[in-house]
């Protein structure tokens, strides 16, 4: 594999959760436990899981929203968890971030041009307001947005105008790498299509990375490249798209696509045991999969599983029992 | 003659003084003892509201301005205030979206369903717990016992929505009208949930309105299909046979739509712009500035649904000719 | 999203909003051109006789057509002092208000943004302001500095006190608000996508999330210059706000009030009547304000 553009070792994310001030014991929340994912240049790496697996914690640790509790953040080989705001602030042009609602992710009170023209005055302070207004009408007509736009706000498009918008306020600085947090589960059926195609066609023509962050197993098989399946703050696998939809190795990613609607239907007709997550804040010792899983036994609910490679294969999988 | 059935309703709110705008805007709906029916569509295409309007339950300022509602017989926009309570809840129940619409979080469960119970039946309190639990236990929430005390904020998204499943049922309804149950799910959570309310209809031969916009989950769970666009319903008919072969350019789209049906890498079929706002429909077919199939004819004039279709140039038809 | 052309529009269209507003720009006018239109200036010495003193309103048969509503033990026209003093307590209702604005407003957004100790510190300072009244802390501030200056002094700085004391004593209700508001505002992706660029927390405080929460302190701001009027009235009632001959609203109804049981009821009614008329047109405004914009009471509509 070639050199990876954004890589993490070991990356733990601890939430302490607000307790009374005199309260001796101090509850934490692991977001994150001890995460290793190297993503390379030109891919589509997709993060899945349900609600509270740690995949939106990992993009934020990425992007340098959430400041992680322990481990290293690379980008191009370059460690930015703990680099000054001065050093940083090149390579903040080449990370940017789209995120889920596009109801709340443009200011209000902010017209078209003014969000677009944000992160170039900050990032490229060198551009003349010439430049700018060049740039903006630039990543406007490459989003399929139309120029007359930019003196309107936000509230005056609609949910996939908006989402068209946040992808071009990513864009503007000319980024290698972007976060995309569920960028279409907001949106409507017949929007979704169109703004994964947008995502589609800019990869193309820009030579985009994207760590794409979803529930939707769906949207990972069309679009990704390679996935990582994530469970109360852990990986449990890493495969290609085609390995995992073809031969998923983890029971949980088996649970995840057992549980896709099919259009076929019928696999609906069993009825199926509920399964709930495991407080996060007192995991259980062993696999955190293991309440749930069909195959678990004495030393899955006692010895945490580690991520492996399994051999014959590039698939990672963090399971005692997988082979 | 069926259980339910819904003609030419429609539903309108004010803008200004005078002027009223249409949410639906003439649907027509039958629904047989123990049916399925999936109700398709993206937001702002009414399906809630048809939900609400079935149970007269649409809010001030709006009102169903025009339409009939019969259910076994009994037209419900006739009935008194009292009379539609003694049939809402009991003899048709709702599932919302968010449980906590149903749930009082100040009551623990057990409370609040023997509560609803003793609403509609006569029936001691002691009767009335033991039928909770047993309720409870048919939703397969472990230790049913227990949770009847436990408030609904102690337990999960899932289990919340199981109790909520379990209140719809404590009445032995003849039909369920699920508004999104499961969106606010995880998959898999959703996948327990949707078997669930799959399981108890057949079981129980409860007939059920499913509202969503997740074509799978409705050809997972119904038997027909409903497909609104714009206040109107665009395409109805059985579930398997739109899925496999879709008449309606629009309902068309939206399968070919999905990632599911496109290659891997391949760019998926997008339909162009988005669905008008009610208040701002473009003349006779709402759909005719995103349909690739438009003709002069779809911009002069609506068309009605004629075998299961509104549209002057349905995609089967289309085939045949060609 | 409420626009200033929508939020207009519904202003002309509600009865009670466009009836206080008009009681209000007729009041701000009278009071901004009182140097134009009165009939005589009652700061000016030369123009006051004391021959004048307690003359009832024009109308009646002892009354002179240059005093409409009459005049006060001073020989002062009652009008003319109405006019003037309008304008005084509104300096001070809009003036402490700023005061109190802009205090709470960057007390608010430092508290709600940063968070932590510092959120905790300045909301128990907070806590510990509102549990003394504005009265209380105005008596006695004002009660020493009466004493400890000369009256002329004290005449000359007695409008910047007010403003001051009531300012400050007021903060914390608009650091509440708008913490409020930074809470709710602070955690949607809007704020992210500004940190994500690397924007320093206070362009990002003060550029994207103040904006946002300027709603409900518009809101009580209108409210809150009420208040601050009534409290430099009930200051001036009990002697400690503006001086005789610089009256305000509050100085007028007090030096009239001892003549009441004598007969001269219009000293006190008149400017009495202009003060219930000035703080309830504010009230009702804020009201419907508060009503308009709050996004709770205005669903399905945007």
């Amino acid at each position: 594999m070639s050199k990876p553009i954004v890589e993490t070792k070991g990356l733990q994310v601890h939430f302490p959760l607000p307790t009374h001030f005199l309260s001796r014991e101090k509850p934490v929340l692991h977001a994150l436990n001890s995460v290793d994912v190297s993503i390379q240049p030109g891919e589509s790496f997709c993060v899945v899981g349900e609600s509270g697996c740690g995949k939106t914690t990992l993009g934020r640790a990425i992007i340098g929203l959430q400041t992680p509790t322990s481990g290293e953040v690379y980008f191009q080989d370059q460690r930015i968890d703990q680099m000054d705001e001065a050093t940083r602030k090149p390579i903040r042009r080449d990370m940017q971030m789209v995120f889920q609602n596009p109801y709340a992710s443009l200011n209000p009170r902010r017209n078209v041009f003014e969000t677009l023209a944000e992160p170039i005055r900050h990032l490229m302070p060198e551009k003349s307001e010439a430049e700018v207004k060049a740039q903006v009408d630039a990543v406007l007509s490459a989003t399929g947005c139309d120029l007359s736009w930019q003196r309107r706000l936000p509230h005056e498009f609609s949910g996939g105008q908006r989402q068209r918008i946040a992808i071009a306020r990513a864009l503007v600085t000319n980024p290698a790498f972007i976060v995309a947090d569920e960028p279409i589960s907001a949106l409507d059926v017949s929007i979704q299509a169109q703004i994964l195609n947008l995502l589609t066609d800019l990869q193309a023509e820009r030579g985009l990375t994207y760590l794409f962050i979803t529930h939707d197993l769906s949207v990972v098989e069309h679009f990704g490249t390679r996935v990582a399946v994530m469970y109360l703050g852990s990986v449990m696998e890493l495969a290609t798209a085609e390995d995992l939809f073809a031969n998923p190795k983890h029971p949980y990613t088996r649970l995840l696509l057992e549980a896709i609607p099919k259009l076929e239907g019928g696999s609906f007709d069993k009825p199926r045991t509920p399964g709930e997550l495991p407080d996060p804040v007192n995991p259980p010792p062993g696999c955190p999969f293991a309440p749930r899983c069909p195959m678990a036994d004495a030393q899955c609910r006692s010895e945490r599983p580690a991520l492996r490679q399994l051999p014959q294969s590039v698939t990672q999988v963090a399971c005692h029992h997988a082979e | 003659m069926a259980m339910l059935e819904v003609r030419d309703l429609h539903v309108a709110f004010p803008r200004g003084k005078r002027d009223w705008i249409e949410a639906l805007r003439g649907v027509n709906l039958t629904l047989e003892k123990g049916e399925r029916l999936g109700v398709v569509g993206e937001s702002g295409a009414g399906k809630s509201m048809l939900a609400f309007a079935i149970l007269n339950l649409i809010a001030e300022p709006g009102r169903i301005s025009q339409g009939s509602i019969s259910f076994e017989g009994t037209n419900l926009l006739e009935l008194s205030d009292r009379q539609i309570r003694d049939i809402r809840g009991n003899r048709i129940s709702m599932i919302f979206q968010d449980p906590m619409v149903t749930l009082n979080p100040v009551l623990t469960i057990g409370v609040q369903m023997i509560e609803t119970l003793q609403a509609h039946r006569k029936i001691s309190k002691r009767e009335a717990h033991k039928l909770c639990v047993d309720k409870l236990k048919m939703v397969a929430i472990p230790s049913a016992e227990t949770r009847m005390d436990a408030y609904p904020h102690e337990l999960s998204g899932g289990l919340r929505q199981r109790v909520v499943i379990a209140i719809a049922l404590l009445t032995d309804p003849e039909l369920i009208i699920a508004d999104e149950p499961t969106t606010a799910l995880d998959v898999t959570i959703q996948a327990e949930i949707m078997a669930l309310i799959l399981k108890l209809c057949r079981e129980n031969d409860v007939a059920l309105i499913l509202i969503t916009h997740d074509l799978g989950v409705v050809a997972e769970v119904t038997e027909r299909l409903m497909i609104m666009y714009a206040g109107k319903c665009v395409e109805t008919g059985k579930t398997r046979e739109i899925i496999d072969g879709p008449s309606h350019p629009y309902t068309g789209g939206l399968l070919k739509a999905l990632p599911q049906n496109a290659g891997r890498g391949r760019k998926l079929y997008q339909i162009p712009g988005s669905m008008p706002p009610i208040t701002n429909l473009p003349s006779g077919c709402a759909y005719h500035p995103r349909c690739e199939f438009a003709t002069d004819r779809c911009k002069g004039g609506a068309p009605e649904l004629v075998n299961g279709v509104a549209c002057y140039t349905p995609l089967k038809q289309a085939e045949v000719q060609s | 999203m409420i626009t200033w052309r929508s939020l207009f529009k519904k202003f002309l269209s509600d009865p009670v909003a466009l009836c206080s507003g008009i009681v209000l720009l007729i009041l701000v006018f009278m009071a901004a051109l009182a140097p134009f239109i009165a009939p005589q200036n009652p700061y000016d010495l030369m123009q006051i006789d004391i021959m004048d003193s307690e003359l009832p309103p024009s109308w009646h048969d002892e009354g002179e057509a240059r005093f409409p509503l009459g005049t006060d033990e001073q020989g002062r026209g009652i009008l003319s002092t109405i006019m003037y003093g309008t304008g005084i307590s509104l300096l001070i209702g809009i003036g402490a208000v700023i005061v109190q604005a802009i205090l709470g407003v960057t007390l608010g957004l430092i508290a709600g943004y940063k968070g932590g100790w510092i959120d905790a510190f300045l909301m128990r300072l907070a806590d510990i302001q509102m549990s003394l009244s504005t009265l209380m802390i105005a008596i006695i501030v004002l009660a020493i500095f009466s004493a400890t200056f000369d009256a002329n002094v004290y005449a000359d700085y007695a409008i910047f006190m007010l403003i001051l004391i009531i300012g400050i004593a007021e903060w914390p209700k608009y650091a509440r608000t708008v913490r409020s508001s930074v809470l709710g505002e602070k955690n949607k992706e809007y704020v992210d996508a500004a940190r994500v660029i690397g924007l320093p927390a206070r362009k990002v405080m003060w550029k994207h999330i103040l904006p946002n929460t300027l709603t409900p302190v518009l809101v009580i701001s209108t409210i809150q210059v009420a208040e601050a009027i009534m409290t430099e009235a009930a200051l001036s009632f009990l002697g400690l706000g503006m001086p005789v001959d610089k009256p305000s609203l509050g100085s007028l109804i007090r030096s009239g009030y001892e003549l009441i049981f004598s007969g001269s009821w219009w000293i006190t009614f008149y400017p009495a009547m202009v003060l219930i008329a000035l703080i309830l047109a504010l009230n009702l405004l804020g009201d419907w304000m508060r009503d308009v914009l709050n996004p709770k009471l205005r669903r399905g509509e945007d």
